[in-house]
């Protein structure tokens, strides 16, 4: 299962080696990880999406980022009601002939070209994981040359909806 | 005018420090009265201020017997081992001690000379990616960066290298940085808003804790290191005698409970007494305090305590739930903890049948060995306890001797016991005695060695005959790699694959080479005099105790097996 786990950190040189380090010493698989700045002078938000086979190794592994002395907090906010954003460059192929193809494709995606030469866009996308995924499978026949993605950064929202809301259906 | 500005001048000049002035300003502050450590040209500014110190400095012979030599200090003292290397190579031997500290919790300061600033980085001489290297194997590393933050630096490490769950903490000091001229700096603060060890336990899960033992009818208590480490051994019996709990120790855990006490039940594991496995397989309630389920002692992990609410008590909450499910988690300071136990009062367990069943299984089951014409280890080390009044600090190496001191020296106190757990580092016996003996000069202290761990730290011996210190050198001679070689015979067909080493040199001859006494011991009368001459004396001495090449540690636990699988119970 996916985790998203969150965290503060104390913004020293070495740290996110520590942080990768740990992750290797204990056999753990991630699948991005994203660095940044925070509102606090010095100190870092990174977010870390990750694959785990069990809710006791997502604990052991917050557990043991909790214990790294440059870590401030730890939250796995994979239940939490969250926003979760990614960012890719995608660079595509494209001829005058499908240029507005690709157009009409990027508009409800709410994706924007940012760069166009004579071959190829330059596609700016962002949203959550699996936004990503399905534009990257529809773009994907025109012919992709180049792709980066930042990886999630996510916190939780300001409002916590209670969990396991039931959803209400109307009969009438 | 002119004269005035030039006092104030040779004023602020007089004030000026270096790096290295800091450096050892932080030491002293810290109190630390020894420094093992080796020099080498990345660290000359500091050694050149430690020339005029009143800290006592070790000379090891190589880095690695430094850092074990750390270690039995911090091991006895309960203080972190301070610890000095040289760049590059000096660093790198330092790798085996800090992953064996930090395996076994052990509080170190160790500080490692850098090339200088400006050429980090440019493959120079004697430069090694030291933080890189040791990230995974320290509690914390640091760089200096710059000369005013040494003594903050210096402070935070010892604080963290000995509060929560101890262990090593490595500074890296640049050449430059060490020789560097600056104003004293102001005092910083601490500054470790990351760093917060939950010390006092939640009091629901204590009451929780405290109920479930009342309700309990096989309960247990195993105690480890953690015990040692917070030295909680007078808590321990208070709230074992309080609640009438049999205790279960680890290997590292030994001398945290009285093995005289009545409610002592022995050592578990792959080679514990048969009523420590048989407890914890059958025990309804099982209490860990300090202890973190390592595999050797849980055996497979599918049949460990099967029939057991499992409580944990443990600084490090990441070692609850690690390996085994727990039921009641304290994430609390052993002491601490135990104290608030004691406080709750609870009613103690209806469980006498429990106790019968565990003295019975002690007296039916205890080790045992055979006889035979050739010298019997175990017999020797039960001299060794008799003689020693049992009042010793036993080092040792790790292998099969090992094993053997664990089984038949009886451990009545804490803090007698130092010896490589979790990493199993051999070499590490020699060097570690000599930290021990410097932590409590005025102890014997026995060197229980293997003739393999031995002659991978043979160098030490010198450091023994310098600091004359009273080690008594005890070489379980078995013309092998004793722990490899019983492997092989049971589960490799006896092929022994490069465990047998007879050709050796004289080890008696060698300790006269260095100084030191020497005897070879073949027989057990042989024994009985030669031990009873030297531990009464204030020597040290090296001792070629000859035994049974042929013999075994049992019982033993099969990889792969559970804790009830023992073989070699019985004769």
């Amino acid at each position: 299962m996916k985790k998203i786990i969150s965290m503060t950190v104390m913004n020293r040189p070495g740290v996110l080696n520590r942080i990768t380090n740990l992750f290797s010493k204990r056999n753990y698989n991630i699948e991005s990880i994203s660095v940044g700045l925070t509102e606090q002078e010095g100190v870092s938000r990174i977010t870390c999406v990750i694959h785990v086979e069990s809710d006791r190794e997502a604990e052991q592994i917050t557990k043991q980022l909790n214990k790294q002395i440059d870590i401030l907090k730890v939250t796995d906010i994979s239940d939490q009601a969250i926003v979760a954003r990614e960012l890719a460059l995608i660079k595509v192929l494209s001829t005058p002939q499908t240029r507005n193809e690709l157009y009409a494709l990027i508009e409800p995606f709410r994706a924007a070209v940012i760069d166009i030469s004579k071959d190829s866009l330059v596609i700016q996308i962002t949203g959550e994981s699996e936004k990503i995924e399905a534009f990257i499978e529809l773009i994907k026949p025109y012919g992709i040359k180049e792709l980066a993605r930042t990886g999630t950064t996510a916190f939780p929202r300001g409002t916590q909806k209670p969990v396991n809301t039931q959803k209400t259906y109307s009969i009438v | 005018m002119l004269q005035q500005a030039a006092i104030t001048e040779s004023k602020a000049k007089a004030k000026m420090v270096t790096g290295a002035d800091l450096l050892l300003e932080a030491l002293e502050k810290e109190k630390v009265e020894v420094i093992f450590g080796y020099p080498g040209g990345a660290v000359l500014p500091i050694y050149d201020k430690l020339y005029d110190s009143k800290i006592l400095h070790v000379l090891p012979r190589h880095e690695q017997g430094g850092i074990h030599a750390a270690e039995g200090y911090a091991r006895i003292s309960g203080k972190p081992g301070v610890v000095i290397a040289t760049s590059g190579p000096g660093a790198t031997n330092i790798v085996t001690g800090l992953t064996d500290a930090m395996m076994d919790s052990l509080p170190l300061i160790v500080f490692t000379g850098q090339v200088p600033t400006n050429v980090i980085g440019s493959d120079a001489f004697q430069e090694a990616d030291v933080l890189g290297i040791t990230t995974p194997i320290t509690k914390y590393n640091y760089q200096v960066r710059n000369i005013e933050d040494i003594p903050r630096i210096v402070k935070e490490a010892f604080y963290i290298a000995s509060s929560g769950r101890p262990g090593p903490v490595l500074i890296d000091i640049p050449k430059d940085i060490a020789a560097s001229v600056s104003k004293p700096p102001e005092e910083q603060e601490i500054k470790l808003p990351g760093y917060q060890p939950t010390v006092q336990p939640n009091y629901l899960q204590i009451k929780k804790l405290s109920e479930a033992v009342s309700r309990a009818n096989k309960p247990v208590i195993l105690a480890g290191a953690g015990v040692l480490l917070s030295k909680a051994s007078n808590e321990l019996k208070e709230y074992a005698e309080q609640q009438q709990l049999p205790v279960i120790h680890t290997l590292l855990g030994l001398g945290g409970f009285p093995a005289d006490h009545k409610l002592f039940v022995g050592m578990a594991g792959m080679h514990g007494c048969y009523a420590s496995n048989m407890g914890l397989s059958e025990c309804d309630l099982l209490i860990n305090i300090g202890a973190r389920f390592d595999d050797r002692l849980t055996g497979n992990l599918q049949f460990f305590a099967p029939h057991a609410t499992v409580a944990h008590i443990d600084i490090d909450p990441a070692e609850i739930g690690k390996n085994v499910q727990t039921a009641i988690p304290v994430v609390a300071d052993a002491k601490e903890a135990l104290k608030q136990l004691v406080k709750q009062n609870g009613k103690p367990p209806v469980h006498g049948e429990w106790l019968e069943q565990i003295h019975k299984w002690q007296e039916e089951y205890p080790y045992y060995y055979g006889e035979s014409a050739a010298l019997k280890p175990q017999k020797v080390m039960e001299m060794l306890y008799e003689k020693t009044t049992g009042d010793a600090i036993v080092v040792t190496d790790v292998g099969q001797h090992q094993m053997w001191a664990a089984q038949y020296y009886q451990f009545n106190q804490a803090n007698r016991w130092v010896t490589s757990g979790g990493l199993g580092t051999m070499g590490f016996g020699l060097p570690a005695s000599i930290g021990a003996q410097l932590a409590d000069p005025d102890r014997c202290v026995v060197a229980v060695l293997g003739d393999g761990g031995f002659q991978m730290s043979t160098q030490e011996l010198t450091v023994i005959k310098e600091l004359n210190l009273p080690v008594k050198i005890a070489i379980f001679n078995n013309l092998s790699l004793g722990m490899v070689r019983q492997w092989q015979e049971i589960f490799y067909d006896k092929r022994y694959s490069h465990s047998k080493i007879p050709i050796q040199p004289s080890f008696v001859k060698l300790a006269e080479a260095y100084g030191i006494k020497g005897y070879e011991i073949n027989t057990a009368e042989e024994a009985e005099v030669i031990l009873e001459e030297v531990l009464s004396n204030r020597e040290p001495v090296l001792l070629d105790i000859r035994i049974d090449p042929h013999e075994n540690v049992y019982p033993m636990i099969a990889p792969g097996k559970g804790l009830h699988e023992m073989v070699g119970v019985k004769p």
